[in-house]
């Protein structure tokens, strides 16, 4: 029998600096360092309009559709499988939404357009479409086992004319009012909703961070001394409140307020004024980055996506059904991409038929380039939003600065492989 | 012979019969094999002898082409590893069912993770339960934030043996459970079987190392090419014969049961 005392210090690991004794992700910092760096440049190369609230509004906003699909991706690829089909399903998902709410609804129903359940209906309409088609090709990978590179392979051409086939090429819109709020700036919160999301965001923050000790504490684990923290506290909130405060600056242009007031009837007061604050899309994906967070780390569901990225074999003799667990992390992956549908599209204001064309190849660079591994097991929600963040940046940046669109495909194609390598080297030397 | 079999009562497990071919190799051919409580039973054969295919169909890892298992005398239903977890059976694989992403506490706990009351994952909880598993089967880990791809071949086994300890298996099943072993920690496994036999588990060893059969098993059954040779006490047989049951197939005169 063992003393216990001797086996709860922890002799063997010395503290060996500020980050070890913080606790910090050294590949979190990476990447936001990553994302400084590409902030400052583009900042300095376009003489500060990179770094203006307006830009970062448009930053968010543009970032939000693949992120929301990336997020999902990271379970794709932690399961060892991969999903070429995502713009495709996208586009599917868009398609059903704008018929049901431009003619299915109107014409069949006679649900005239702007009544308040066309919005509702259509985005469930979506979803469970991209639930089904996600299950199904989870049902073929897993079940039938048809490798995954082929069934999304498939499902990139016949996602993508299915589209085609309920537009018939056309573009469809505009589309409905209240669908078109979900899409960005059509839809923030303002800057009392703003500040007051903030306010629940630190003080969740600080809950999480209270409630994590307090279960260390209470099984006598070692934990961080107490100005780390207060320090790592400080910098989230920092983070949060920074963040809003940029959105919050951001000015309705007077034009379109005055065009609002005359929508009304009403006229613009003297020297009116208003924010846009936090879009509803970006909530929307805080939301989400949220829940997948949890599902990830907290979850028995999560725990058996990465166990099965680790070992499968392992985990089907621990007694877990992972064909039933491929059929599930695919209708996860189809579920975002109606979500990132319903953004894309209300973004866009209609739907077109190239909608998320290219966006599989964004959304697995975005995975990849935060820290999800292809060899399957690793991989982190927020590391995809930081991911797509960055590939989002970089090419708004170099559109700012007059670089074309080839060759900014071309950049974002070299940053890809060079953060893979980054990341290997990484790996090599911390050894997990 | 018979003897004393009948007075020890109800065995643990019996499987009778049992068979499973692969593509016409039939690489288990009607073996019958039974397990009392506190007894272990060494299993042996040569490579492919089909030691690890039978005690896949008893963890529910393979399905069974024939054959019936009895636990407690009664006829079980095992077909995943879940219904054999369900009679209380555990394994401990000879390619040790890991998964290197992960740390300890959740390879131990996999599948059957502890939750709170919101139903997440309590991960605390199962860390400070396996600290204390732990702290009895290798007092030195320490490694419990590591993915278990970090540790060495006899810490990794520690976690996969602590797993089959921790839920208070009745049946134990460890196919060569000190094949990446040291000598310390061979020992230490040992230990480990001498204690759980006391507790009253029964335990299936597959173990290429005779001299250990010899020492740690009650009765030692030997394989080939799929087929049961015999089942011998092994205070009543010598290394030699045993060695002969392996090599030739030749059932010794006495001591057979
Ligand atoms: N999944 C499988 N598919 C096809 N054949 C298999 C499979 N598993 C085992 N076999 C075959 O069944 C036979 C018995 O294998 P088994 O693994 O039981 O041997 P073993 O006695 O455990 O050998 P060792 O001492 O090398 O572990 C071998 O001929 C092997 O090739
Ligand atoms: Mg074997």
């Amino acid at each position: 029998m063992a003393d216990s005392t001797d086996t709860r210090q922890l002799p063997k690991h010395v503290r060996r600096n500020i980050i070890d004794t913080m606790e910090i992700d050294t590949r979190l910092l990476g990447m936001i360092g990553a994302f400084i760096v590409i902030c400052v440049v583009f900042d300095v190369w376009t003489g500060g309009r990179f770094l203006t609230p307006r830009n970062i509004f448009n930053l968010t906003i543009q970032t939000v559709s693949v992120a929301i699909m990336a997020t999902g991706m990271v379970f794709v690829i932690v399961t060892r499988h991969i999903d070429l089909s995502v713009g495709a399903l996208l586009a599917t998902c868009s398609a059903f939404m704008a018929m049901t709410q431009t003619a299915v609804l109107p014409q069949w129903f006679g649900i005239e357009l702007g009544s308040p359940i066309i919005a509702p209906v259509a985005i469930i309409v979506g979803l469970i479409v991209g639930v089904a088609i996600g299950a199904f090709h989870g049902w073929l990978i897993g079940y039938l086992t048809i490798p995954a590179f082929i069934v999304t392979l498939g499902g990139l051409f016949v996602w993508r004319n299915v589209a085609w086939h309920l537009s018939r090429g056309q573009t469809i819109g505009p589309l409905d009012g209240n669908f078109l709020v979900l899409g960005g700036i059509e839809g923030t919160l303002g800057a009392t909703a703003s500040w007051i999301l903030a306010l629940i965001a630190c003080a969740f923050t600080i809950m999480l961070m209270i409630n994590a000790r307090r279960a260390k504490l209470r099984h006598e684990f070692p934990v961080k001394p107490i100005w780390a923290e207060v320090v790592i506290g400080a910098i989230a909130i920092a983070a949060i409140v920074g963040f809003v405060w940029i959105l919050n600056s951001y000015e309705v242009p007077g034009g379109r307020l005055a065009r609002d007031f005359r929508a009304r009837g009403e006229t613009m007061p003297e020297g009116y004024s208003e924010v846009y604050g936090v879009p509803y899309s970006v909530l929307l994906l805080i939301i989400i980055a949220i829940a997948m967070t949890v599902l990830a780390q907290r979850t028995r569901l999560g725990r058996y996506i990465f166990a099965t990225g680790g070992n499968p074999e392992a985990t089907e003799l621990a007694g877990i059904n992972i064909r039933f667990l491929t059929v599930k992390v695919f209708a996860i992956m189809g579920l975002l991409c109606a979500l990132s549908a319903v953004v894309a599209s209300a973004r866009l204001t209609f739907h077109t038929n190239d909608i998320g064309t290219l966006d599989e190849l964004r959304v697995i660079a975005a995975a990849v380039i935060g820290g999800t591994a292809l060899s399957g097991g690793i991989g982190t929600i927020y590391g995809a939003i930081l991911g797509a963040l960055i590939m989002q940046s970089l090419q708004s940046g170099m559109a700012m600065v007059g670089v074309e669109a080839p060759y900014q495909n071309i950049v974002v194609g070299i940053v890809l492989v060079l953060a893979v390598y980054v990341d290997i080297l990484y790996r090599k030397r911390t050894g997990d | 012979m018979a003897l004393d079999t009948e007075s020890r009562g109800t065995p643990l497990v019996e499987m009778r019969n049992m068979r499973k071919s692969f593509g016409g190799i039939d690489a288990v051919d009607g073996v019958t094999l039974d397990l009392y409580p506190g007894e272990v039973v060494g299993v042996l054969g040569h490579n492919g002898a089909g030691k690890s295919v039978l005690m896949k169909m008893l963890s529910g890892a393979l399905s069974r082409d024939e054959g019936e298992i009895y636990v407690n005398g009664e006829l079980a239903n095992i077909n995943n590893p879940r219904d054999a977890r369900h009679y209380r059976i555990e394994t401990i694989y000879q390619y040790l069912a890991l998964a290197d992403n992960l740390d300890a506490a959740s390879n131990l706990f996999l599948g059957r993770e502890l939750v709170t009351s919101t139903g997440l994952v309590d991960d605390a909880q199962m860390e400070a339960e396996t600290r204390k598993i732990m702290a009895r089967l290798n007092p030195n880990f320490q490694r419990f934030h590591t993915p278990v791809k970090g540790l060495s071949g006899g810490q990794r086994q520690s976690v996969a043996i602590s797993r089959a300890v921790y839920f208070n298996a009745n049946i134990l099943i460890m196919d060569e459970p000190t094949a990446a072993l040291g000598v310390e920690e061979t020992r230490m496994v040992a230990n480990l079987i001498e204690e759980l036999k006391s507790q009253g588990l029964g335990i299936f060893l597959i173990d290429h190392d005779i001299h250990a059969v010899m020492q740690l098993c009650d009765r030692a059954s030997v394989m080939k090419n799929g087929k049961l040779v015999g089942t011998v006490k092994v205070d009543e047989v010598t290394e030699d014969d045993i060695l002969g049951m392996i090599i030739l197939g030749k059932t010794p005169e006495k001591g057979t049961v």
